[in-house]
């Protein structure tokens, strides 16, 4: 269970977040949305503590993430995140992308991790691309292998961060694919997404964020059939349009 | 006014003795560039620091070493730090001397190629569970080690001509100091300075050749 309690945040003088609270089941599947710069990204990275908070808690498993004494590195473990920019290893294959922190983090042994990494690499349809180098795969190939190597760590949460925003058009649905895959799974997921289908149809919950602050959360027909704040249906509306 | 008889016979027999000169040039360079790069990318890391402790003596060295004449740097480390009573030989002096201005360029290509590596790639890399230190030498280091390859490589050929520098300390078993032992004993001044250039040439070149080769072994992506 990850709970989020009146998280602040700024970056110098800028607030990004200001009194977040969340709390995502196990096996929960929750979609955040909202206009760029209201905060939902950030989040993510305060999550598993790429990014420190200014106040408030984050609790994973009941573990402080943002206490001093909380070994990040071992949390970070059971909290895969997938970026934006997909940030794909250049200089190793796609194997040894995705064996690099099972082996070297875990401490698995080669054949044990590759035997992971390659059941991971086909199950998101790229089992044939095992020996090559992510320069040469396209944008959403670079993607899917980023989301089995934060697979292959057996992750018990996975934030994704608009994982499909770099995509071009035609490559999102393999993505999302991919994630809807993973939420059939029983996996629990954060998705802070720009996907409004995907939002609805595979999210159990969806959150909109306006500047720093969680309007308004909703399971996800509720949220799209009657949103109830008015920044949230203004957003809607002018997607919708 | 051409009044000088060449006379290469007399040139052509010290081969054998300019040959193990340029073993020892090798050598020196060799060792000057591995433990330059180890102390550059202490350097590089250490430029990027906050701490003022741990940039301000980082500076310190890449401007002396890039900014004042190699020639000092070797006088300094033999004569220099012999005031302090610090008596180093020429070969470890000129070795010494090398390093420091390998490790004062090399710091700053690399702290170049740091530069180039998209900051989201140490955060990917963490965000893995990977600590500091094992990020930053499992993902990336290898790709500054790309990005500073060629670079690196014209810094070698430098490293190899520096080593000529040595005969100012008395350095007198590389290929400079043995083409001088030679010339003060024959006064054939031009033809052994000649094949000493000659050899000169063909290692730097050979090290060029061998550094591209490697490259294409190692960095196929």
């Amino acid at each position: 269970m990850i709970e989020i309690k009146d998280v602040y945040k700024s970056f110098g003088t800028l607030e990004v977040l200001k009194g977040i609270n969340l709390t995502v089941e196990k096996g929960e599947v929750v979609s955040v949305i909202g206009g760029s710069g209201s905060g939902k990204s950030t989040l993510l990275t305060c999550i598993n503590g790429l990014e420190p908070i200014n106040s408030g808690s984050i609790l994973v498993d009941g573990v402080e993430v943002h206490a001093k004494t909380t070994d990040l590195n071992k949390l970070r473990r059971k909290i895969g995140i997938v970026f934006q920019q997909f940030n794909a290893f250049p200089h190793l294959t796609v194997l040894e992308n995705v064996t690099l922190a099972p082996r070297k983090v875990l401490g698995m042994s080669k054949p044990e991790a590759e035997a992971i990494a390659e059941k991971q690499l086909a199950h998101v349809g790229l089992g044939d691309k095992l020996a090559v180098y992510p320069g040469r795969l396209s944008g959403g190939q670079q993607q899917r292998m980023a989301i089995a190597r934060a697979l292959a760590m057996s992750p018990e949460y996975v934030l994704f961060d608009e994982v499909t925003s770099a995509l071009d058009p035609q490559l999102v649905g393999e993505v999302l694919d991919t994630l809807k895959l993973l939420a059939d799974d029983g996996m629990t997921m954060i998705c802070v997404t720009h996907e409004m289908t995907f939002a609805r149809d595979v999210s159990d919950r969806v959150a909109f964020f306006h500047k720093g602050i969680m309007a308004e959360i909703a399971p996800s027909k509720e949220f799209f059939n009657a949103p109830q704040h008015p920044e949230t249906q203004k957003f809607l509306s002018n997607i919708r349009s | 006014m051409f009044t000088y008889t060449f006379q290469w016979r007399q040139a052509w027999q010290k081969i054998p003795l300019l040959l193990d000169g340029a073993l020892v040039t090798l050598e020196i360079a060799l060792l000057s560039m591995a433990m330059g790069v180890a102390f550059a990318v202490i350097l590089a890391v250490a430029r990027n620091s906050k701490s003022r402790w741990i940039y301000a003596p980082a500076t310190v060295w890449v401007e002396v070493a890039r900014n004042t004449p190699a020639l000092f740097q070797i006088y300094m480390a033999h004569f220099g730090l012999g005031s302090f009573g610090i008596h180093l030989s020429p070969y470890i002096a000129l070795l010494a001397g090398i390093t420091f201005n390998n490790a004062g360029y090399l710091a700053e290509t690399f702290r170049g190629a740091l530069r180039a590596i998209p900051g989201t790639q140490l955060r990917a890399a963490r965000s893995l569970g990977m600590p500091q230190t094992q990020a930053f030498r499992l993902v990336i280091m290898p790709q500054m080690f790309r990005i500073a390859f060629l670079p690196t490589t014209n810094q070698m050929v430098w490293a190899i001509l520096m080593t000529s520098l040595g005969v100012t300390v008395g350095m007198n078993t590389d290929l400079a100091g043995v083409t001088q032992d030679i010339n003060v004993r024959s006064f054939r001044t031009f033809e052994i300075f000649a094949l000493a250039a000659v050899i000169y040439y063909l290692i730097a070149k050979a090290v060029t050749l061998g550094a591209r080769l490697l490259a294409r072994r190692m960095f196929r992506y």
